[in-house]
C-alpha cells in the first residue's frame, strides 16, 4: 500500500517520496479517504460480480499477485460473491511471507551485537527465522526498533552516531523508492553509521517463474496496482504475449478487485491476452520515471531467493556499486546460517498459486497466526493469515 | 525457479511458545490471553476471578462490592484529550461501573523513574484529583516507588478501585443471551489512534483526540432505568473486536455485528487506512458496550444517548443462538467474515 509515504519527515522530504510514488501530485494523499467508500460500495460490487457470472461460461483459475489484494478479497469475502468456476488463487505478492529466512537470520544476528540497532517496519518482527522471530530478539535484549518510514532509521543514525544502525529494507516496487531516497539521504549527509539489508524483490519474474513451472494452473492475473504505480506496466506486455495470459492491472478496494476479475474473465473468454490498466486513476503505462531513475541509480538487478519457492533469476535488487559502503552484507561480515524448514508446511505451494490455504493438513490446527509453520500465516497480508482471521473454518481441516 | 516439478514445501520450524515475555503479550490479543491463562488463572483460580470479569464481585455482610485494578504505561504521558492521570482514574472507574458499581475509593501507585520533571508529576496528580472529583472518587490511599534512570519510562500509575453494586443488580459475561442486542455507546478507534499521532510523530491532517473518560454515568444509567442489562464491558486494548471476542468465548454464544453499525470517524478511518489497521482493533478509553436484552434495546439506546458520552451510541448486532464463542461480521457489501481476535498488537503494515 502506500502509507509510509505519508509519514515521512519533515514534510519536504514527506513531498519528495510522494511525488516518487504518485507523480508529483500531493493531492493524492489529501483525497486518500474520499475515494474509499465508492469503492466499497456493496451495489456496485453486486452488479460487477452478476455480470462476471453472466459472461463466464467455463472455469478459469486467476491468481492475484499482491497480498493486499488477498487480505481485500478475504476481508471482504469477495470470492464468495464470484460464480463456482471462477477460482481465485493467491499470489506470492507478500514482501514478509517471501523474504528468505536467511535474510531474517542476518537481521538478527545484527541485532543481537552490541553496538548495533536493527530497525525494522512492524510486520517483519514475528516472521520467524530459522530458530527466533525479532521479536524475541528485542525481549531477549537485542536493539530492535519499528519504524514507520526508512527515514526515520537515517534519523536514528543522525542520533546515535556511536552505534551502527541498520535498516531491514524489504519489499516489492512499492518500497524501493522511498529505501532509496533514505539510503541517499544517508549518503548526502556523509552518515558513516547507516547501512540497509536489502532483500527487495520484484514482480513481474515471479510472475513468469509461476508461468514457467509444469504444475502452473494460473490462466489469467491481477497483477498489483501500486507496484505499477511505480514501475508502470510495459514490462508485463511480453510476459502477456509470451505465455498468452491476460494480465489485469489491478486496485486494492473490492470494486477495483472485482472489476479487475471482469477485465481478465472477458479478455479469457474471447481468447485475448493483453495487459489492461483497470487501476486507471493511479497507473500510467511508463509508470512513475523519477522514481525509476532512482531506482536504477540506487539499486542493481540481481538473482534472488524467495522464500517458500526458491532462487528466482534477476528477481530482486540488490544495492548498487556507487553504494556499496550502505550495505550492510558487504559491511558486516554475517554468518551464513542453513535454514532448517518444516516439512508440514506448504507455504510455497500456496505461494505458488498450487494450493489454497484450507488443503494445508496443518492449516488451523498446528498453524495459527500464534504458532506460525509458515510466513504465509504469520503476515496479515499472508494468505494463510487472512483465511483463518476470516473464514468460518477456523479451528477444523478443512 | 529450481524444483518446479515436484511438491517441495519450504517453510520455516515453528516457534512452538516464547521463552521470554515479548511486547505482543501485552497487546491485548490472544498471546495475552493465553499469558493470562496459563501463568495466572490457574493458579489463583477462585469463583471470583473465574467470572473473567472487568473487577471482582464480592459480597461482605450482604454489601455487594465490585473490586478492580489496572495499571497505566503511556507514552507519552500527555497526548490530545487527556494524560496518564485522567486515564488512571477513568479507567479504573470505568471498570467499576461494567460492573453495575457505583465507584467509591481508589488506591493509586507510582512508579517513578529517576529524573521526571516535578512539574510532570504535579501535572499528572493534578489530572488526577480533577478526574477524581469528576467522578466522585476519593483516592484513599497510595504508594511511591522511585526507580533508577533508565529502569523504567519516566512514571508508571496503577490504580485499583472499589464501588459497591447496585442493588439487585448482576452483571457478567456469562449472562449474556441469545437475542440479546448489542449497544455500543460511541465511535471506536480514537484513543489508539490519538496515541499513535504523537507517540510516533505522525502528521494526521485531522488531529485526533482521545476518547479517555468516564462512563460509568452512562452504564449506572441503564442500570437505574431498569433496563435488563445482561453485561456491559468498557472498550480498552484490542478495541472492540477483542471486548466482542472475550465475551463471546465466555458466554459461549456467537455476536453478530453489522460492519456499517459501528461509527468511526472520519479522522481515525483515515489514519487507519493508512496504516493498515482495523479500527475494530484500536484501543479506546471512554467506550463501552452493553448488553441488553432486544426488547429494552431502543430505550437503552435513548438513555445512553442523553448521557455526556453517550451521543454517538449506536446498536451494532445481536446475540445469535448458536453455541460457539466467536463474533462475526457483517460486511458492508453484504458479506459475513469472522472478526477474530489478534494474536498481539496490530503492526504497521510494510507496503
Amino acid at each position: 500500500m502506500f502509507g509510509f509515504v505519508k509519514l515521512l519527515r519533515p514534510k519536504a522530504e514527506l513531498r519528495r517520496a510522494a511525488d516518487l510514488t504518485f507523480g508529483g501530485s500531493s493531492a493524492t494523499f489529501r483525497a486518500a479517504m474520499k475515494f474509499i467508500d465508492e469503492y466499497r460500495d456493496g451495489a456496485i460490487v453486486r452488479r460487477i460480480a452478476d455480470v462476471i457470472s453472466s459472461i463466464t461460461t467455463r472455469p478459469w483459475t486467476i491468481m492475484e499477485i499482491c497480498g493486499g489484494q488477498t487480505h481485500a478479497i478475504v476481508r471482504f469475502g469477495l470470492d464468495e460473491l464470484l460464480p463456482e468456476d471462477i477460482t481465485l488463487v493467491h499470489g506470492p505478492g507478500c514482501p514478509v511471507c517471501v523474504t528468505p529466512v536467511e535474510m531474517i537470520d542476518k537481521a538478527i544476528e545484527l541485532a543481537r551485537r552490541p553496538g548495533f540497532i536493527l530497525c525494522s517496519f512492524g510486520d517483519m518482527l514475528r516472521v520467524p527465522g530459522s530458530r527466533t522471530d525479532l521479536l524475541s530478539t528485542k525481549a531477549a535484549g537485542g536493539d530492535v526498533r519499528m519504524v514507520y518510514s526508512p527515514l526515520d532509521a537515517v534519523r536514528i543514525a543522525r542520533e546515535n552516531p556511536e552505534r551502527q544502525v541498520v535498516f531491514f529494507a524489504v519489499g516489492f516496487e512499492t518500497t524501493a523508492p522511498p529505501n532509496a531516497v533514505a539510503v541517499q539521504c544517508a549518503k548526502r549527509e556523509g552518515l558513516k553509521n547507516f547501512t540497509m539489508l536489502v532483500s527487495h524483490v520484484l514482480v513481474p519474474p515471479a510472475i513468469e517463474a509461476i508461468l514457467s513451472a509444469p504444475q502452473n494452473r494460473v490462466q489469467g492475473f491481477l497483477a498489483a496496482g501500486h507496484v505499477c504505480t511505480v514501475m508502470g506496466y510495459h514490462e508485463y506486455e511480453p510476459i502477456a504475449r509470451r505465455y498468452h495470459v491476460p494480465i489485469v492491472v489491478t486496485g486494492f478496494e473490492p470494486v477495483d478487485i472485482l472489476q479487475g476479475i471482469l477485465m481478465c474473465v472477458r479478455q479469457l473468454e474471447s481468447g485475448r491476452c493483453e495487459v489492461e490498466n483497470q487501476y486507471a486513476r493511479s497507473v500510467h503505462r511508463a509508470g512513475n520515471q523519477p522514481a525509476q531513475t532512482l531506482l536504477k541509480e540506487v539499486f542493481s538487478v540481481v538473482d534472488r531467493a524467495w522464500r517458500g519457492i526458491g532462487l528466482i533469476p534477476r528477481s530482486g535488487f540488490a544495492l548498487s556499486e556507487e553504494y556499496a559502503a550502505f550495505d550492510a552484507e558487504r559491511r558486516f561480515e554475517l554468518e551464513c546460517i542453513t535454514a532448517a524448514e518444516s516439512a508440514e508446511c506448504m507455504s510455497g505451494l500456496v505461494l505458488q498459486g498450487v494450493k489454497k490455504p484450507v488443503e494445508c493438513p496443518a492449516f488451523g490446527t498446528r498453524c495459527t497466526p500464534e504458532h506460525p509453520l509458515g510466513a504465509t500465516m504469520v503476515s496479515s497480508e499472508g494468505a494463510c493469515a487472512a483465511y483463518y482471521r476470516y473464514r468460518p473454518w477456523k479451528g477444523t481441516q478443512k | 525457479m529450481e524444483g518446479n516439478s515436484e511438491i517441495r514445501p519450504v517453510c520455516p520450524l515453528p516457534i512452538a511458545q516464547y521463552p521470554h515475555v515479548v511486547l505482543a503479550h501485552g497487546g491485548g490479543g490472544s498471546l495475552m490471553h493465553q499469558l493470562i491463562e496459563s501463568v495466572f488463572a490457574r493458579r489463583f483460580s477462585n469463583p471470583a476471578l473465574d467470572q473473567r470479569h472487568d473487577g471482582a464481585l464480592l459480597e461482605l455482610d450482604g454489601v455487594r462490592l465490585a473490586f478492580t485494578t489496572d495499571s497505566y504505561v503511556v507514552r507519552p504521558l500527555f497526548f490530545p484529550g487527556g494524560d496518564i492521570g485522567t486515564l488512571a482514574i477513568y479507567g479504573t472507574v470505568n471498570d467499576l461501573a461494567m460492573c453495575g458499581a457505583r465507584p467509591h475509593w481508589l488506591s493509586a501507585g507510582f512508579i517513578i523513574e529517576e529524573g521526571l520533571p516535578m512539574e510532570t508529576l504535579e501535572r499528572v496528580a493534578t489530572s488526577m484529583a480533577q478526574a477524581a472529583a469528576e467522578t466522585g472518587v476519593q483516592l484513599v490511599t497510595g504508594d511511591t516507588k522511585v526507580v533508577e534512570k533508565g529502569k523504567g519510562d519516566g512514571l508508571f500509575v496503577n490504580t485499583a478501585g472499589i464501588g459497591i453494586v447496585r442493588h439487585g443488580v448482576r452483571l457478567c459475561p456469562r449472562m449474556v443471551l441469545p437475542g440479546d442486542a448489542v449497544l455500543l455507546s460511541g465511535d471506536v478507534g480514537r484513543h489508539g489512534m490519538a496515541i499513535m499521532s504523537v507517540r510516533e510523530g505522525l502528521e494526521f491532517e485531522s488531529r485526533i483526540v482521545s476518547d479517555c473518560a468516564p462512563v460509568a454515568d452512562a452504564a449506572l444509567a441503564l442500570v437505574d432505568a431498569g433496563i435488563e442489562v445482561h453485561c456491559m464491558r468498557d472498550l480498552t486494548r484490542g478495541g472492540l473486536a477483542s471486548a466482542l471476542n472475550e465475551i463471546a468465548s465466555t458466554a459461549s454464544v456467537e455476536i453478530r455485528i453489522e460492519e456499517a453499525s459501528v461509527p468511526v470517524s472520519e479522522p481515525v478511518r483515515g489514519a487507519c487506512e493508512i496504516l493498515g489497521f482495523d479500527p475494530l482493533y484500536v484501543a479506546n478509553e471512554g467506550r463501552f458496550v452493553a448488553f441488553a436484552s432486544a426488547r429494552d434495546a431502543d430505550r437503552a439506546l435513548e438513555i445512553v444517548r442523553q448521557s455526556p458520552q453517550g451521543g454517538g451510541a449506536c446498536l451494532i448486532g445481536q446475540v445469535a443462538g448458536a453455541h460457539r464463542g466467536i463474533v462475526t461480521l457483517r460486511s458492508r457489501i453484504g458479506t459475513n467474515r469472522i472478526l477474530d481476535m489478534l494474536s498481539g498488537e496490530q503492526l504497521p503494515r510494510i507496503c
